[in-house]
């Protein structure tokens, strides 16, 4: 198999998923939960001790009538309720159906909250995965700095960000598809599968990376597009069957875990499946399109 | 082998081979060790049960008895999140007397930040800290903490202010010109605030009087409180500088010589705990308004036992599907790794649980359960790894005791280089994060730790022993 040869497809074929959700995110943004907007907290009191099968109908409640909500918390006769923010309007009629379907309560307060997830939360997160993404470079160049010539170490280190920028790519485009047209929020959870496929992304690459040098190393004199081939196929199996078994672990969740976590194992899902892609597809394949450019150049 | 140390930037392979030379000689004692370290385990991740029946005996079992030995302030315990295990509410009302219209947005945003600052030093991951305006005039912060019912404690950690000011020792005739608010006096001697206070301070931390070696809490000011601290105490050579937390006079000691550096120590009286207290509490900064705490309740679990029933469900369902996967894939090397991630799961959870006495406590959130996962893929990946490195090995020919040996040299180069990557994300997402992305990025961390221990340690050894 020559994934070398074919390396141009791999790379249109990322563009093709790539761009769409780009121009998505461009014009439609992100579909931010409440936990990023903050909204508004109500205070309900009961006569009784609120049971568990009443705060779960208050959530019904509030889906049945097309407002969000992000929790509903007990606490003795008290239920807190975190909702989108409420007109007055909308507080009035949600008001009257949650009388209608678990009893009387008094409102005790309204209040209007600040997001839990701040600017804050979100600014030190991607400060963070810059941070980490340097790092990563300059411990790749390092740990690759004995690799024999014509390769340079510095673009393993950035071959691998690059692949790993794909990926969260492939993963805010998609869910800002998701989230305009079908509604799907981005919450912390959101967040959290970000890093995971991070994480995957750059440990994916590095496997073949590793197999690279080795074989740079022991076949130093042999063509490079053909070593890198040689490398990606003899870690195909690993990879796929990494893969694979997150995967399956990842369906098992989607099928029998429940709805909190639906979404959340969906972009771990994509994520995962991307970054297997992305390693083998594209970041092997764009050292030797960086080696093809260069020697282009020299002989200029 | 050697020549593959020659590759090795960390000296991991040289430290690791020499292990590995001694276990190979002696597969037997590592197995002990695993032996010991899974029995450990077991004990640890055992919840506490009551009167057992042991014939007509009946006793209680606790393994948080062993660590009471040890006198520690926390409980052994899984810690779970709001959701899963409730916590405490409180409702913070901040007082805006002292601010115009247009900075009180402004304030109570900070006042957030000193608050969500302070419960993460304190060690409490994950938990909620928001902002709330009531009507018009009604400015609050509602703060969430998991696990914590203990509502006194709560109020500890985030009650008492820290509001930390300088006074100088000044002339008893210069005292009548000075507005009585900046002015108080002690044994007859006056003291004037001064322009310096907690807020110009950079970091705090508790160290012990060479002399006396009691707890002190030493002090370094920003450049901006460098100059002023150097001002002040020029000013007054020879006379005593006041510091006083929330009005109370800590101490009011003599200035010798002026201080340029901008360090100081305050020495009054402290216990190791509350030096760490107030350490802490200055170095989250100090709030800008007060706050008063208006109303605190136990707040029960969100997420049902249903819900939690179905991800466990679901995580062992996952769980069995690796076994069979890879037991098909890998035949009798695919058991041993499915044991070998047996422990890999008892050896995290033990590990978890024992961080709650620590005060890095992992809680066990819908966000950390994905950093397990993402690092039970890792610890099985190790293992895929290393298999697929022996096959090719014997399918060039060698024995089996070489490929298995040449497995483990080759494939270690991938494992510590992707392994060292997520760790170093893990660290800087620790480092510069803030509620849900720490507690990921700490189970992450753990989690590869513990699985490149359990692919070279338990894996290697169990297929020695196999094999032999």
């Amino acid at each position: 198999m020559n994934i070398i040869g074919k390396k141009n497809w791999y790379f249109l074929i990322s563009l093709i998923i790539i761009i769409p959700g780009l121009i998505s995110l461009v014009l439609f943004g992100l579909n931010l939960s409440i936990e990023f907007s903050g909204g508004s907290r109500l205070t309900l009191s009961f006569s009784k001790e609120v049971s568990k099968e009443q705060i779960a109908e208050v959530k019904n409640v509030f889906t049945d009538n097309k407002i969000k909500i992000l929790s509903a918390e007990k606490s003795g006769k008290y239920v807190y309720i975190r909702s989108q923010p409420l007109s007055e309007k909308q507080d009035l009629l949600i008001t009257d159906k949650l009388k209608e379907k678990i009893g009387k309560f008094k409102q005790e307060q309204y209040e209007t909250v600040g997001p839990i997830i701040g600017s804050e939360i979100t600014l030190n997160a991607i400060k963070a995965i810059i941070i980490s993404s340097i790092l990563i470079v300059l411990y790749i160049t390092w740990s690759f700095r004995k690799v024999p010539k014509p390769t340079g170490s510095l673009r393993f280190g950035i071959s691998a960000i690059v692949a790993l920028i794909h990926d969260v790519l492939v993963l805010l485009g998609v869910f800002s598809l998701l989230g305009h047209f079908y509604g799907i929020e981005i919450d912390s959870l959101f967040v959290t599968a970000i890093l995971t496929v991070i994480g995957f992304s750059v440990h994916d690459t590095i496997v073949v990376f590793d197999r690279i040098r080795e074989n740079l190393k022991r076949f130093g004199g042999e063509d490079f597009a053909k070593v890198v081939n040689d490398s990606i196929l003899q870690t195909l199996d690993r990879s796929l069957n990494t893969s694979l078994t997150v995967v399956l672990v990842l369906v098992a969740l989607l099928l029998f875990g429940g709805e909190s976590i639906r979404w959340f194992v969906v972009a771990l899902l994509i994520g995962i499946i991307s970054g297997t892609y992305s390693s083998i597809f594209n970041a092997a394949p764009l050292l030797v399109l960086w080696q093809e450019l260069l020697s282009k150049r020299i002989k200029k | 082998m050697r020549k593959q140390c020659l590759h090795d930037p960390f000296g991991f392979a040289q430290g690791h081979s020499e292990l590995i030379e001694s276990m190979r000689k002696n597969p037997r004692s590592a197995l002990w060790l695993i032996i010991i370290l899974t029995i450990l385990a077991v004990f640890i991740n055992l919840p506490k049960f009551d009167n057992i029946r042991l014939g007509n005996k009946t006793f209680n079992f606790d393994p948080n008895a062993v660590f009471k030995i040890f006198n520690l302030k926390n409980e052994l315990a899984f810690r779970k999140g709001l959701d899963l295990e409730g916590g405490t509410s409180l409702i913070l009302k901040a007082d805006m007397q002292s601010k115009s219209s247009s900075q009180k947005t402004q304030a109570l945003e900070a006042a957030k930040t000193v608050i969500e600052n302070r419960v993460n030093l304190f060690g409490v991951s994950e938990p909620i800290v928001q902002t709330s305006i009531v009507g018009n005039n009604d400015y609050r912060v509602i703060v969430e903490l998991p696990g914590l019912t203990d509502v006194n404690k709560v109020r500890d950690l985030i009650g008492t202010t820290a509001q930390l000011s300088f006074w100088q020792e000044i002339a008893s005739s210069s005292a009548k010109n000075i507005s009585p608010s900046d002015i108080f006096t002690m044994s007859g001697t006056y003291f004037q605030k001064t322009n310096l206070s907690g807020a110009d301070i950079r970091e705090t931390n508790v160290s012990f009087d060479s002399n006396t070696s009691r707890p002190q809490v030493q002090l370094k000011f920003t450049p901006e409180g460098t100059k002023k601290f150097a001002n002040i105490t020029q000013k007054i050579v020879g006379k005593r500088l006041a510091i006083v937390l929330d009005n109370q006079v800590i101490e009011a000691p003599a200035v010798n010589q002026a201080i340029l550096t901008g360090d100081a120590v305050i020495t009054g009286g402290f216990t190791i705990d509350s030096a760490n207290q107030l350490s802490t509490e200055l170095n989250a900064g100090a709030l800008p308004v007060p706050l008063k705490i208006l109303s605190s309740s136990i707040i029960e679990p969100t997420l049902g036992t249903v819900s939690l029933q179905k991800s466990l469900f679901a995580g062992v369902l996952g769980f069995i599907i690796i076994v069979v996967f890879m037991t098909v894939l890998y035949g009798r090397l695919g058991a041993v790794a499915s044991t070998a991630l047996v422990l890999y799961t008892l050896f995290t959870l033990a590990i978890f649980k024992l961080s709650s006495i620590t005060p890095y406590g992992v809680t066990l959130t819908l966000s950390g359960i994905a950093g397990f996962i993402l690092s039970i893929g890792m610890a099985v990946d190790a293992n895929i790894l290393i298999f697929e490195r022996m096959k090719e090995e014997l399918r060039g020919g060698k024995s089996k005791d070489t490929a298995i040996e040449l497995g483990f040299s080759r494939a270690w180069t991938s494992i510590r280089d992707s392994n060292v990557s997520t760790l170093i994300t893990s660290f800087v997402l620790y480092e510069f994060g803030t509620g849900i992305v720490r507690g990921f990025a700490l189970v992450l961390a753990i989690g590869v730790l513990i699985s490149m221990f359990s692919a070279i340690v338990v894996t290697r050894t169990f297929l020695r022993l196999v094999y032999k």
